[in-house]
Order: structure tokens, then sequence, then C-alpha cells
């Protein structure tokens, strides 16, 4: 009953004085809209894009070039690891078949054929893998499933297709059994995946964190087949000249994922794995003791440098800007506090208590910053797309204000807001009541 | 119904000691109109402040109808002040951004006490002082004395056992101040108890009983000041 009244006050005092309240409410707006500009970012950047399993997923990493190199490649690191294997790693790994699942993969490009001839060709792009990659990443389906592992060894001509081509090829409609031509053959259509949009693009991430996922999903078999070539990075050196064309090359260019549900797993996939490099090395392969590593999700995001150093120092940076637009909101706060005084001693001769008086300013307080929230919003919303404008970073291209952003927005402006009206609110409780008879 | 022996209040500085009041007794009974007088700093107001439980006194001891006061809990003290005072501030003291109506409710609304109830009462107190045809107008609208004609609404909508004045009639022009005076004088009439506080002789005069205060002791009291040169010790003493 008494909040409904502390609502009431707290709206009517809130436009007593329209300026000071426009001021205070500015002031948090400000503060919290620039604030949750680089959270938002970070939060894309920093996010867990699969948090069901991100401690079950790992990629791997094999030194297959050994301690001499003669060129440094763009995806090399600082402990001289390649991010990607050759394919004759990959494929030995897959056969090996040491994880729960796993699955070499690799971005290309696929060229569709329309059945309707007013339609010209065009190009989509084609991610090749293995049967394991849906379930491992949780790709939700439409319509249909993945192809089954039988398939990948069949080399068989099938896809999974995206939403978004299944609308302009179907229509949307259940598509199924049907074919697709493409510039290099006719596939099946086995399934159609629900929009799926991990952030970042973990389990590829050599051409940018924040992609597009594929429209095509084909089988790795199948693409090695047709000679469907890497769209991405592929690093030679002179220890591994050629191509991605050239499958008995060192040269890099596979992604490889495999699932551990335990720590167990993860021990057992690591020993299995300096098995494999070891009996390389007596194999004759490698003339050196390779290493090996497998990083699961947010070490591989930590390693690939997905999180910028300058967006963490740019948080600190705006919350302590923050900090300042609240000290400026505590400071107005307590001006009206004491513009009030008067009121709040005649409530106290009649009967208001400390707690009424606390519990009448916080419910002000919080209107404020739930006011001061929602203007926020439209700055974070406002600072967005102009960042998205005047940078080239793809990260603002992806960024928006989602349900939980904008919870987080709230929540924070109303918490921040009230804790800066504590200092003010306080003093408020602090009004003697007998300065009313005092003060003629 | 108040009952005060030998209350002091010492403000105290890092230089200096100051006694607003100094060893005051006093007995008010119940349904009586007292009058405290004396000139500006001689402690009617802080006797007043102690009286209205907005202050507590350095010593001595107070009994609001029965209770003893000291060392009571803020909260205790402002349910105290809410369900047995009623104050009449010189300077209305109204919420401007609240109309008649809920000026009037205000001290039942910190009864938590229900809407209807509350309607009800403040309804009843507005028609006591003439003024329900005001009730939806704001503060600004009504003239000094319709003001302090709804601060006194305020005051006796909880029914209190005791009502205080603080110079009731002192922003008033001498029309006002008559009918405000009148009313007041009513109220007592209808069974309440009034203590008032005052520098005017001619309303201190419309009182049973007036307590003359000088440097925060008590120097005189009247009986019957509107009989001309009579007075007696009645129930006050000064101890000082």
């Amino acid at each position: 009953m008494m909040l409904g009244y502390y609502f009431a006050l707290a709206l009517a005092s809130l436009r007593r004085n329209v300026a000071l309240t426009a001021l205070m409410i500015a002031a948090i707006a400000v503060g919290i809209g620039a604030s949750m500009i680089v959270l938002v970012v970070y939060r894309a950047e920093a996010g867990d894009p699969i948090p069901d399993k991100a401690h079950q997923l790992y990629a791997v990493q094999l030194d297959n070039w050994g301690p001499v190199r003669h060129m440094v490649s763009s995806s090399q690191r600082g402990d001289g690891l390649e991010d990607q294997l050759s394919y004759a790693d990959a494929v030995a790994l897959m056969r090996a078949h040491a994880a729960k699942r796993q699955a070499a993969m690799y971005a290309t490009s696929m060229t569709v054929l329309p059945e309707n001839a007013q339609l010209s060709p065009f190009t989509v792009s084609a991610r090749a893998t293995y049967a394991d990659f849906f379930a491992m990443f949780e790709v939700p389906f439409v319509y249909g499933s993945p192809w089954r592992a039988a398939q990948d060894e069949a080399h068989a001509k099938v896809v999974v297709i995206s939403n978004k081509l299944n609308q302009s090829l179907f229509d949307g409609a259940n598509s199924v059994g049907r074919y697709i031509r493409f510039a290099h053959g006719v596939y099946q259509v086995v399934g159609v995946i629900a929009d799926w949009r991990p952030v970042p693009r973990f389990y590829d991430l050599t051409v940018g964190a924040y992609g597009d996922t594929e429209q095509v999903y084909l089988p790795f078999t199948t693409a090695v087949d047709g000679n469907l070539a890497q769209n991405e990075n592929t690093d030679c050196n002179q220890n591994a000249p050629g191509g991605s064309r050239d499958l008995q090359s060192d040269c890099v260019w596979i992604q490889f994922w495999a699932e551990l549900p335990t720590l167990q797993d993860a021990q057992a996939y690591r020993a299995f794995l300096r098995g494999y490099a070891r009996q390389q090395q007596q194999n004759g392969r490698f003339h050196w003791a390779a290493r090996t590593s497998v990083r699961d999700v947010p070490q591989w995001l930590q390693y690939e440098g997905v999180v910028s150093g300058q967006v963490e120092l740019m948080v600190l940076v705006a919350f302590g800007f923050f900090l300042v637009c609240l000290v400026n909101a505590a400071g107005l706060m307590l001006a009206k506090v004491m513009e009030q005084s008067t009121r709040v001693a005649t409530r106290r001769a009649i009967g208001a208590d400390r707690w009424a008086i606390l519990a009448q300013y916080l419910t002000e307080a919080a209107l404020v910053g739930a006011a001061g929230g929602i203007a926020g919003l439209l700055v974070t919303q406002l600072g967005l797309s102009g960042a998205g404008m005047l940078f080239s970073n793809d990260v603002f291209r992806i960024v928006r204000l989602d349900g939980s952003s904008i919870s987080i927005e709230m929540s924070l402006a109303i918490a921040a807001t009230l804790l800066a009206a504590l200092y003010p609110t306080w003093r408020a409780t602090c009004v003697n009541p007998a300065s009313q008879l005092k003060t003629r | 119904m108040l009952e005060m022996k030998n209350l002091s209040k010492v403000y105290r500085t890092e230089i200096i000691e100051t006694y607003a009041l100094r060893e005051l007794s006093m007995h008010v009974r119940e349904g009586e109109f007292v009058a405290v007088t004396g000139r500006s700093g001689s402690g009617k107001t802080t006797f007043l402040t102690i009286a209205g439980l907005l202050e507590e006194a350095t010593s001595g001891e107070y009994r609001l109808d029965g209770v003893d006061v000291r060392g009571l809990s803020d909260t205790r003290r402002s349910r105290l002040r809410n369900e047995k005072i009623g104050f009449i501030f010189q300077a209305f003291n109204l919420i401007p951004e609240l109309n008649v109506a809920a000026n009037v409710e205000l001290p039942l609304r910190y009864r938590r006490m229900q809407r209807s109830e509350r309607q009800r009462l403040a309804s009843e107190a507005l028609e006591r002082v003439g003024l329900s045809a005001r009730a939806r107008h704001y503060p600004s609208e009504l003239s000094g004395g319709q003001q302090q004609r709804v601060a006194i609404a305020r005051a006796l909508a909880g029914s209190p056992r005791l009502l205080l004045a603080d110079e009731p009639t002192g922003n008033l022009d001498t029309q006002m101040a008559r009918g405000v005076m009148t009313l007041i004088e009513e109220l007592h009439q209808e069974g309440a108890t009034i203590v008032m506080v005052t520098h005017d002789p001619a309303i201190a005069a419309r009182a049973q009983r007036e307590i003359h205060v000088l440097d925060g002791q008590i120097v005189d009291i009247i009986e019957q000041p509107r009989l001309v040169g009579v007075a007696s010790g009645g129930h006050a003493t000064n101890a000082s």
C-alpha cells in the first residue's frame, strides 16, 4: 500500500522540478548508455558462444612444421603452433575416432544453379565437415537431421542447408528429400537448420570471429572428392610446400574439433595426440618431437586473441565514466533533498519514521534510475549504430541490444542509482523534524 | 495528559553550553487549554519540540498520556507522535504537491489506515473546519487562513490526545487569526487538550492557563488569564 503511495509521490516530485529531473536522468542515461555500448561489444567478444559445452569441445593443434620455419604464418601464435591441421593429420585423427565426437572441417563455397531458369546462379558459403559437427555444436534443425556417419564414409552427395537458403530456394517449405543443383553436381537435402549464429564463431576463427554461419554444409569427403577449394587461410612454408589441393602436402587448412565430455576424456585425448605425434616421428614424417595441444572453447578464444585488451580497458574507462555520472546524479539528488527538507520535516513531525522517509526517497531514486535506464537504452542503441558506421570492426555489425543486455542495463541503472541515492536519502532521514518549529 | 518533571535541554558546542530549558516541570490535564508565552529565545519553542517528541530532553522526565518517552526509538517516537499528537504550525506546513484532502490524510497514511477509513476521517475533519468544498484544491489555491484550517484539519484527522500549536496565528492577518482562534477554542470546548505557544498576550489570554517562560524557566503562571489580575501557582512549579 505504502509503495504505491511512494511511487505516486515520486512521480509528483519528479514532475515538480522538470529541469532537475531531466538533468538527473540525463546524467544516468549518458553514463549507463556509454558503459553499455562498451559492455555489449565486450560481451560479444568475450561471450560464451556455446555455454552448455564450452568445456567439452576442444580445438586440436599439432606441430607438423617443426622447429625450423622459413615463413611465419599469419595464424601462428606465440607458441609457434598452427591453428589448423594438414589434410593428412585431419583425416588420420578422424579415422582414429579417439573422441566421443570429432569433426574436421573447412570453409568453401558452392554455386547454386536454380531450377527456375529466370533466376541467375549464385554463390553461397559452405562448410565441408563430418556428421558429428551438428551434434557437437548443438546445431538446431527446422526440418530433417544431419547426414549419417555412414554417408561421410560413402562420400554421399547430401547437404544440410540454412533456413535462409531454404527460404530462397523452397519458400521455406520442408525441403528434406529434395535436390539442389550446384555447379559441380546435384545434392539431396537431408536437413534444414534453424537460425544459428554462435558469437564469436568459435569453430573457425581464421577469417574473423564474427562472420555468418554457412548456408550449406556437406560431407568433408564429398567436398574433397569434388575439389571444393578452401576459401580461407591456407598456410604453407618451405617444409610444407604445395597448396590445399595437394592433399599430401603439410599445408594447414583444416580446423579440427573434438568433443571430450569429461576432464578424463580430455586427458586421454591429449595422451592419444602425443602418441600420434610420436608415431609420426617414428615413421620418419617428423624429424622433431611434435608438440600437440587441445584447448576448450574459452581457452581457444583467448588463445586466438578474440577479446582484445583494448576492449577490457574500455570497459573500465566506461564504467569509470558511469561512476562520474552517478556522482553527478547523487549531487543533484542531494540538492533536491535539501530543497525538500521542509517537507521531510513536516512528514517526520506528523508521524513518518526514518524508514518511511528512506523508502520514499529510494522509490524516487529507483524511478529516476529506471527512467535513466530507458533513456540509456536509446543512447546505447544510437552509440552502437554510430560506431557501426564509423568503425570497420566486424563486431559492430553483429552487436545489438538483446533481451539480456536490456535487462542488464535496466538493472544496473536502477541498482547504481539506488546506490548513488543512499547518501542523499540518508541525509533526508537526518532532517531534524524540530526544525519546522524552530525556523520561522 | 502531559507531565514533565525537572526537564532540561542543553545545546552543547565545543566552546559553549546553552540551556534552552532548565529544570522545567509542568502538568497539563486532559481537556485543558494551556498557552505558553515568552519572548523570542525564552525556550518556549524548545518546550514545544520536546512536548511534541521532535527532540529529546537532555535530562528530566516526560510522560505523555502515561507513556514515559525517555530513550524510545525513533520508530516508537514517530508512532507516538502520529497517534497521540496533532501539530499546528505557524507556517501551516502543508505539502504543496498534495491537494487538501491528501494533506489531511497524511498522518493517517503513516498509520497505514485503509483508504476508505482514511477518506472518511479526512472528510469529517475538513467538514469540522468548514473546508469540505475545498478538498480537491491545492494549498497554493487557498488563503492563509484557509491553509491554517487545513493544517488544523490534518492535526484533528487522527483524533490525537493532544494538540500542539506553534504560533498558530503568527502568519495570519487579524481577521483570519480571529477565525482560527475561534476554531481552536471550539475544539477545546469539544474536549481537546491544547498546548499553544505564542508571544501574543491577546491570543494567550484565550487559554485557560498561561505559562510564562523566560530563559528556559517558568517564571509565571496565570490561571484564567481573561480575568485580568488573577494569577496562581496552579499546576506548575519552577524548580530552578
